[in-house]
């Protein structure tokens, strides 16, 4: 089992926290979430609202966002549950932050598909960059993080900052990422492969050749 | 033979096309879904069972015979669900975000076949929390469904109340296992439940539910339009249609591909992934079905049929078909022993054999890894995966002993080999 630990719950905690409660946008969304569940299910959607309330963390604070205990508590009031079991659900999944992260998560896979095609290369390329394994850097940009299968394989190896994929990297292509989220700009996701589309044979597909120009509908063959 | 496109279910496989509602449908899906549905509940399951469609999320369960275990009424007024397992985590497998981000529209119209064949309410995908794009594909194709009064009341004009609605994850492997699922999609922890009861009688919410992995599910349109006998023409008995292989390693083009159920390694490997990093000769291994099935040694793989029954002569499973290609560049000790720690994390902490094992067992690999281990340590390893074997709630705690069974089986000269080498370096 991974080892999980909630932040200290202190009273610095709960003056920054305590108050804390989802904007209108997110409240929208939340409600929406819970509408998906029958009448009285409404903690099933305990784990959408924590994504939600992790996401309104990570704006108020220009991070990927946490869930501190007082913003654990309120989702559990929110839902009508006992806090120990929203502590549960947070503690057990791992994309919920139960710490603060920075500013982009780098969350590299290194199980055995992507080790195979060159994660250590791009472990070692991050911590080049300062980047350190748990931990955030000093200047609150860049957090590092070894994930387990992202299911990426075809297109390894691969890292996942933010919301983004960014896959079949070499350590030059890592860089070229990672230098472009600091300084501001959005690169592109998925392969960073020239010429490849997703996760065709790279050089072309094998396969399906028609399709790569123009929709075609195969049922005239049939 | 080989599969041609004109019998490729996934035409958008790699999203060179738009994925959206028009493109779908200008590709045939959602064409006279009405009339698919008209056919009745019975005559679905009947064309599904013909076909001889088996569960693509591993298992293999022949998916037409799950549905039929449905209550054909309901006595006491509970509703059935289908849940749709899209939580793919299995290392190796990346098949079902590739239909969910390019062809989701085959998974919500299939959501709809498969839910009214069972006689379901609602369906809920579970989408694994990583596949952030894919869920907000997959939730916008959702709403275009609606909109085009797909899904919903009256869904097709079929007369059919269906809703179909995606529910996200947020990291845990272990929620691919269907109770866990169905304990996640409650609003806890996802640790697997006791069967019996089976899903099919109290499932999600005590209600009778069937959980069907997204492959399973989005090629049953396409089946009901072709009909069961030309899925069936495809693949060997008992392992027939069409299958998308994920093919990753150490192949000269790593991809993924739908071909033929049965086509051969060789052929799946020289016609689609440029061959083996260095030749044939440079080959040393391949899991052959994701991280959960053992190792199967080069030799062994040559000319194998690449089906369920196949690699199951071999020790070994297609499971997701997510083949893992190891070439003789690769330490085969660590590329198990990360395996070992995967699941060490993912042990969703339930049962003893598997959390406390799983360590155990990772922490030894590891000592064998570097040959800091004596001779006899390596049957005791063998000894304690087969006692975490069988032991455990759900087959995540097979799952964890099985690479390490075949790496014993099939390496342990090489294990011995580290030992030896180790022992004079140590004695300096």
């Amino acid at each position: 089992m991974a080892d999980r630990h909630l932040a200290p719950d202190t009273p610095e905690l709960r003056a920054r926290w305590g108050a804390f409660e989802f904007s209108p946008e997110w409240k929208a969304k939340a409600d929406k979430a819970i509408a998906k569940y029958p009448e009285g299910r409404q903690k099933s959607a305990v784990m959408a609202l924590l994504d939600f309330a992790q996401r309104q963390v990570g704006e108020e604070t220009e991070t990927q966002g946490w869930l501190p205990l007082p913003v654990m508590e309120y989702i559990a009031r929110y839902l009508d549950m006992p806090v120990i079991r929203v502590v549960e659900v947070a503690s057990f999944y791992f994309m919920y932050n139960l710490v603060p992260v920075g500013k982009f998560h780098v969350q590299v896979c290194g199980t055995t598909p992507c080790m195979l095609r060159g994660s250590d290369d791009i472990i070692a390329a991050c911590k080049k960059r300062g980047m350190k394994m748990g931990h955030t850097t000093d200047d609150g940009m860049w957090t590092l993080t070894e994930v387990e299968c992202m299911g990426n394989c075809a297109t390894a190896p691969m890292v996942q900052i933010n919301d983004g994929n960014y896959e079949d990297l070499t350590v030059e292509r890592l860089d070229a990422v990672l230098d472009a989220l600091a300084k501001g700009d959005t690169p592109k996701e998925g392969t960073q492969e020239p010429g490849r589309h997703t996760s065709e044979p790279s050089g072309g597909p094998s396969t399906l050749k028609e399709m790569v120009d123009a929709n075609h509908d195969y049922r005239s063959e049939w | 033979m080989s599969l041609a496109d004109k019998d490729r279910i996934f035409t958008n496989l790699y999203g060179f096309q738009p994925w959206n509602l028009d493109a779908a449908k200008a590709r045939g899906d959602w064409d006279n879904t009405k009339d698919i549905l008209a056919k009745g509940q019975d005559a679905i399951i009947d064309e599904i069972k013909a076909s001889g469609l088996r569960g693509r999320g591993g298992a293999g369960f022949p998916t037409g015979m799950k549905w039929s275990f449905m209550p054909k009424e309901s006595k006491d007024g509970r509703p059935s669900f289908l849940v749709i397992n899209a939580d793919e985590s299995e290392p190796g497998s990346c098949k079902d975000r590739e239909i969910i981000r390019h062809d989701p529209h085959k998974l919500i119209e299939g959501a709809l076949v498969a839910g009214f064949a069972m006689r379901a309410r609602a369906a809920y995908i579970y989408i694994r929390g990583e596949y952030i794009r894919e869920a907000e594909t997959l939730q916008a194709a959702i709403d275009e469904a609606y909109a085009a009064g797909l899904i919903g009341k009256n869904a097709c004009k079929s007369g059919y109340d269906f809703d179909v609605f995606m529910h996200r994850g947020a990291g845990a492997y272990i929620c691919g296992e269907e109770t866990a699922m169905i304990e996640s999609l409650e609003g806890k922890k996802g640790q697997p439940r006791l069967k019996p009861p089976f899903p099919a009688g109290a499932g999600l919410y005590g209600c009778p539910t069937t959980v069907n992995n997204v492959e399973s599910i989005a090629v049953a349109p396409t089946i009901m339009r072709r009909g069961a006998s030309w899925f069936s023409s495809f693949g060997r008995d008992n392992n027939k249609g069409t299958k998308l292989f994920q093919i990753s390693g150490h192949v000269e083009k790593p991809c993924v591909v739908e071909e033929e159920m049965g086509i051969t390694f060789d052929e799946l490997i020289e016609k689609h992934c440029g061959g083996i990093r260095g030749g044939w000769d440079n080959l040393l291994a391949v899991i052959p079905g994701g991280s959960s099935v053992p190792l199967v040694p080069a030799e062994q793989m040559r000319g194998v049929h690449m089906d369920f029954d196949g690699l199951k002569e071999l020790g070994s499973g297609l499971g997701t078909a997510a083949v893992i290609v190891m070439d003789k560049s690769t330490d085969i000790v660590r590329a198990i022993s990360r395996l070992s720690y995967f699941y060490k994390h993912e042990s969703c902490g339930q049962c003893t054999p598997c959390r406390e094992g799983t360590g155990w067992m990772w922490r030894m690999m590891e000592r064998l890894r570097t040959g800091d281990a004596a001779i006899e340590e390596i049957d005791m390893l063998q000894q304690v995966t087969k006692q975490v074997e069988g032991h455990t709630i759900c087959a995540l705690g097979d799952a964890a002993a099985w690479p390490i069974q075949g790496l014993i089986r099939h390496f342990r000269p090489e294990l011995e080999r580290r030992i030896a080498e180790r022992l004079p370096e140590a004695a300096e």
